[in-house]
């Protein structure tokens, strides 16, 4: 070996590498400190949080600034709303995705590459482009106010679709032949053969639509009048709005934002490996 | 050839969810909406007239749109030129072969599950002039403590940064996907070659990088121009003074708090316009990407 110990090579790489380490960690720790800053502050009293300097040990009022953040606010309730319609959101999205990816992978019929490109033009047309006439339609079906609008009219993905399309042509066509000779019909190949094979897009597609329907903000907004039954983010409004006594607790709002990040992040933190592997770096192939 | 089931009606019923729900729910409003734009809401909304055009002469000539506009550009361009560079950098350390890469990778990645709002509502607390930690750092390293939410230009730097550091994960993602998939021979004949890192960057990695770079591009272009709501809605309000009033939330005040549909309508198809150009592009040079904001 030509870099022996000590040789000015091995200094040079042994100073690469604590530099790229260094680099990695003080990024990580940039990237990271207005939500751990967040987190410490959540902690303190409000005493501590406006005390000169500030200090960023972890305070005592952890349990009192999270339990009036839950209970006052009533992010409970809001929580429970936000998981239901996410939940909603994502089973039904990943079902009719599956279906319309069947139909355009395994079938033949008239109109299809037509019908694809009729599904994937829905890219272009985000809430805020259509957002007055989409307000009247779901008011005039009865459902201002209600969790139907803000489920239905997010069922249809053309990004699932595309994934799955993608992914399904990607798995060898020899596989529906040998499902033919078995008699296997169309529903039992999706559940039994081409779902266990797409796990991978499976989580990467669940992962984007959870994180996106928790995340929203205009829509329910303006379609939900009543508090009992809005999404979380809006909540977020209330906590960092001035309190009764013109003072805002600083120590609650960021005890509540800590609690509406959460739900998201670990759904992203568990399946991160599938969001990896079935959506960015596969997608580069 | 693939072969296929043979049934003449099953795909059309599998797809048939799919096409009503596009059908209903986003075809039909944004056809309404280019009508809706040709009409003027009276009455506080009640009634309305056919105007033809004069929604959009009224838009280009507001000062207040065009104020809107501008503002909306600096934002945009701000997300784009900051996020992209430094989540590019971070890509590039992240991106050697190293003991804990994937540590790594999760440490800088995991703000792409936060919210536009919570990214707002943790930066209103940091830029607090008296509970914040920005100014602390600003006033024992400079000696100033800067207004930032009660200034117009810094509220928009304020709004920019914040937006912009919410991103970054999404950012690095995509970079990295990217330059795990470079061609391996190209860098290292690069590197026989006598180039130096500097040099390899860009005369070699930044041009065949740059399928990825356009694609962020575009992504942070229209993140920039729709998903920056929730985000000046806890922050700023559109303040001080419509600062930060960017597009967007002009349009949600004209539609939803002054009740003028036929004017918010012509914002919309604006708006259209401008996704539309940019998807257009995006499929020209990057074809087989797609619009991932979770529609």
């Amino acid at each position: 070996m030509a870099a022996s110990k000590r040789s000015p090579y091995w200094y040079r790489k042994k100073a690469m590498f604590v530099l790229l380490h260094l680099g990695l960690i003080i990024s990580a720790f940039l990237i990271s400190s207005p939500v751990l800053f967040a987190l410490i502050k959540s902690t303190q009293t409000t005493a501590q949080i406006f005390s000169y300097p500030p200090t960023f040990a972890i305070g005592p009022a952890a349990p009192e600034n999270y339990a009036i953040a839950w209970r006052d606010y009533h992010l409970g309730r809001l929580m429970l709303n936000t998981f239901i319609i996410a939940g909603a959101v994502t089973v039904g999205k990943t079902l009719m995705s599956l279906f319309a990816a069947l139909a355009l992978v395994y079938f033949d019929f008239p109109l299809k590459n037509l019908l694809f490109i009729f599904v994937l033009i829905t890219l272009m047309m985000p809430i805020p482009v259509r957002i007055v006439p989409l307000f009247d339609l779901v008011r005039s079906f009865g459902w201002g106010n209600t969790h139907w609008a803000l489920v239905i009219p997010f069922l249809a993905s053309a990004t699932g679709v595309f994934l799955f399309r993608q992914h399904f042509m990607s798995i060898p066509a020899s596989l529906v032949d040998a499902a033919r000779v078995d008699g296997v019909g169309p529903m039992r190949f999706l559940w039994q053969i081409l779902v266990p094979m797409s796990m991978n897009t499976v989580g990467a597609l669940a992962v984007i639509q959870f994180v996106y329907i928790w995340n929203q903000y205009l829509w329910p907004l303006i379609i939900i009048a009543s508090n009992e039954k809005q999404m979380i983010q809006i909540g977020l409004k209330m906590l960092t709005g001035a309190g009764p006594e013109g003072m805002l607790n600083w120590g609650v709002a960021m005890a509540g934002t800590i609690i509406t990040m959460l739900p998201p992040l670990i759904v992203f933190l568990l399946l991160q490996e599938q969001f990896m592997r079935g959506f960015a770096l596969a997608e580069e192939k | 050839m693939r072969s296929r089931f043979p049934n003449k009606w099953l795909p059309y019923l599998l797809l048939l969810p799919t096409l009503a729900l596009c059908a209903i729910f986003l075809y039909y409003p944004v056809i309404q909406t280019f009508r809706l734009s040709t009409y003027r809401a009276i009455l506080m909304g009640l009634h309305r007239k056919y105007v033809g055009f004069e929604n959009y002469v009224r838009l280009f000539t507001s000062s207040d749109y065009i104020h809107s506009l501008t503002i909306t550009f600096i934002f945009a361009v701000g997300v784009v030129v900051l996020g992209l560079s430094i989540s590019l950098a971070i890509a590039l350390l992240a991106n050697h072969k190293i003991k804990g890469a994937r540590f790594y990778r999760l440490l800088l990645i995991w703000p792409y599950a936060l919210s536009p709002a919570v990214a707002g509502s943790i930066w209103l607390f940091l830029l607090n002039p008296t509970a914040g930690v920005v100014n602390y750092f600003m006033k024992s390293l400079f000696g100033i403590s800067p207004d930032w939410l009660t200034d117009g230009r810094l509220a928009l730097l304020a709004v920019t940064i914040a937006a912009m550091w919410k991103n970054l994960g999404y950012n690095i993602v995509f970079f990295l996907a990217g330059l795990q998939n470079l061609p391996g021979e190209i860098l290292e004949a690069a590197k026989v070659d006598g180039a130096g890192p500097w040099t390899t960057f860009w005369r070699v990695t930044f041009p065949l990088l740059s399928p990825t770079t356009f694609f962020l591009l575009i992504m942070n272009l229209i993140y920039a121009f729709f998903g920056g709501f929730g985000l000046i809605m806890v922050m700023t309000e559109g303040g001080p003074n419509k600062a930060t009033n960017i597009l967007i939330f002009n349009l949600y005040q004209d539609a939803f708090r002054f009740h003028k549909w036929g004017l918010a309508a012509a914002q919309s198809v604006i708006l259209f316009i401008m996704v539309v150009a940019l998807t257009l592009i995006q499929f020209r040079t990057t074809g087989r990407r797609v619009h991932y904001g979770g529609q």
